[in-house]
C-alpha cells in the first residue's frame, strides 16, 4: 500500500541557533510528487529550514514529521539515507578524487561503487573522474554532488540555492534530477532568493521571511 | 555487529588513509618533525650514553603522544561542517564513524610508533631488552591513543570549541597510556610488574572503546 502521509508536514515548528530563534510558527507540508521552492531573503532562515527538514538540527517547537517520522523521536536517524542535501559549501574530500569520493559515499551507504563511475557520467564529468576535488572548479565540486544524489536516489531532495555556481548546461542537469526524483515518488524542496531561475522546476512556491513560511 | 557496520568503519577508515596518503602529512611532516624532536633532547641533555638510555623509551612515547595530539587536532580541523553533514546523511551509524577512524588513526600511528622506535634505537644507543613487550605495548598504544584523539576532536566539535580544546583533552588523558607503554618495556623481566602495566593500558583502552561507543550519538547529534 502506498504510503500516504506527506514528505513533510511541519505544523508551528521553530528551531534555534544558540539562542537566537531562527524559525517560528512554520506551517509546511510537501506530498510526493512535488516541488516546492521556498523563497527569502538573505537571514530569512531558508538554510535552517533546511536543515532541520535534514534532521541535522532538532526542532524546539511544534510538530515536525519527515517521511512519516516525528523529528523529536529518536527514529528519526533511521530516514536520514533517504534524504539527499546539496548545501551551499561543496562536501567532497579535497585530497581525494571526484570518483573515489562518490566511492566513498557509495561504500557507506551500502551503494554498488560501479554506481560512481555511472553518476559521474550522467553529470558530464567521467573524463575528469580522476581529478582531485581540490582541483576541480566549484561548478564542477557541485556537479559531483548532483552526481551522488543520482547514485543515491534520495526520497526527499533538499537543495539550497541550486543555481550557485553551475552553467545554464548545469542547470539543466539540476531540473533533470528533479524531475527524476519526482517520476520516482519522492518529493523536492528548494530553496533560493531568486524566485524566476526556480520557478520552472518547481510545482508551488510559497515565501519564507522573518523565519516563518507565509 | 552487522556487515553493514563493518562495511561503514572500514569505509572511514580507507577514507581517512586515502586522505593521509594523498596529502603525505604523516610521510613528509610528522614523522620527520618526530625524528627531530628526538634528535633535539640529546642535543639538550648532552651526548651522555647513560642518561640516554635511561630516558630513551620515555622519550619515544612522550613523541608518540604528541604525534597523537597532532593526529587528533588535524582531524578536528579537516572535517568541514558541509563534510559532517553529507556522512550524517549517508546514513552513517555514529559508532561505525567511531570506530573507523579509531582505525585508521592507529594504524598511522603504529607505522610513527615503528619508525620512531628505530630512530631511538639509533640516536640513543639503547639495547632491546624487554623490547619484546613493544609487540602488545605498541598496539596497545597507538590504539588507546586514536581512541582519546577521535573521541577528543568530536568532544571539541560538538561543543564548538575548534582544534585547541584537543590537546588539553588528550594530554592529561594520555599519561596512564604513556606511564604503562613506559614502565611495561622498562620494567626488568622477572619483576611481574609488565603485566601490571600492561593490564593498566589495556584496561584504558577500554574504558575509552566503551565511552566512545556510548558517546558517539549524542556527539554527532550535538556538533
Amino acid at each position: 500500500m502506498p504510503d500516504l502521509k506527506p514528505h513533510v508536514e511541519f505544523i508551528g515548528v521553530a528551531a534555534r541557533i544558540g539562542v537566537t530563534t531562527i524559525l517560528r510558527n512554520v506551517d509546511l507540508t510537501v506530498s510526493a510528487g512535488e516541488s516546492v521552492g521556498l523563497f527569502g531573503s538573505n537571514g530569512a532562515g531558508k538554510t535552517t529550514l533546511l536543515r532541520v527538514i535534514a534532521t541535522l538540527l532538532r526542532p524546539t517547537g511544534g510538530e515536525a514529521q519527515v517521511l512519516g517520522v516525528d523529528l523529536a523521536s529518536q527514529d528519526r536517524f533511521s530516514i536520514r539515507s533517504r534524504l539527499g542535501l546539496i548545501g551551499h559549501s561543496p562536501a567532497l574530500y579535497p585530497e581525494l578524487s571526484l570518483v573515489a569520493n562518490l566511492e566513498f559515499s557509495a561504500r557507506v551507504a551500502g551503494a554498488a561503487e560501479s554506481a560512481a563511475h555511472d553518476a559521474l557520467r550522467a553529470v558530464g564529468l567521467e573524463q575528469a573522474a580522476n581529478r582531485r576535488a581540490g582541483e576541480a572548479s566549484h561548478g564542477m565540486q557541485r556537479r559531483v554532488e548532483f552526481a551522488r544524489e543520482i547514485m543515491l536516489q534520495p526520497d526527499l531532495l533538499l537543495l539550497d540555492e541550486p543555481h550557485s555556481a553551475l552553467d545554464p548546461s548545469a542547470i539543466e542537469l539540476v531540473e533533470h534530477i528533479v524531475a527524476g526524483v519526482l517520476e520516482r515518488g519522492g518529493a523536492v524542496v528548494l530553496v533560493s532568493h531568486d524566485i524566476e531561475r526556480v520557478a520552472p522546476m518547481v510545482t508551488r512556491t510559497a515565501e519564507l521571511a522573518g523565519g516563518t513560511v507565509k | 555487529m552487522s556487515n553493514r557496520f563493518w562495511q561503514q568503519a572500514f569505509a572511514i577508515a580507507r577514507r581517512d588513509l586515502d586522505r593521509e596518503r594523498r596529502s603525505g602529512e604523516v610521510a613528509w611532516v610528522t614523522i620527520p618533525f618526530g625524528a627531530i624532536a628526538l634528535l633535539l633532547v640529546p642535543l639538550a641533555v648532552g651526548i651522555n650514553q647513560d642518561v640516554l638510555t635511561r630516558i630513551g623509551v620515555g622519550m619515544l612515547f612522550v613523541v608518540v603522544m604528541l604525534f597523537g595530539v597532532l593526529t587528533a587536532v588535524r582531524r578536528t580541523n579537516i572535517e568541514t561542517p558541509a563534510q559532517r553533514d553529507a556522512i550524517a546523511l549517508l546514513g552513517i551509524d555514529p559508532v561505525a564513524e567511531y570506530v573507523g577512524k579509531s582505525m585508521a588513526t592507529a594504524l598511522l600511528l603504529l607505522a610513527f610508533e615503528i619508525v620512531m622506535g628505530a630512530v631511538t634505537v639509533a640516536l640513543y644507543g639503547l639495547d632491546l631488552a624487554g623490547w619484546e613487550w613493544m609487540l602488545i605495548v605498541m598496539p596497545l598504544t597507538a590504539v588507546g591513543l586514536a581512541e582519546l584523539g577521535t573521541l577528543s576532536g568530536a568532544i571539541a566539535s560538538s561543543v564548538n570549541a575548534g582544534p585547541a580544546l584537543v590537546p588539553l583533552l588528550v594530554t592529561p588523558l594520555a599519561i596512564p597510556l604513556l606511564l604503562g607503554a613506559t614502565q611495561t618495556v622498562e620494567v626488568k623481566a622477572g619483576d611481574g610488574g609488565n603485566l601490571s602495566w600492561l593490564v593498566l593500558m589495556a584496561i584504558v583502552v577500554l574504558v575509552l572503546a566503551i565511552v566512545g561507543v556510548v558517546t558517539a550519538r549524542p556527539l554527532q547529534e550535538t556538533r
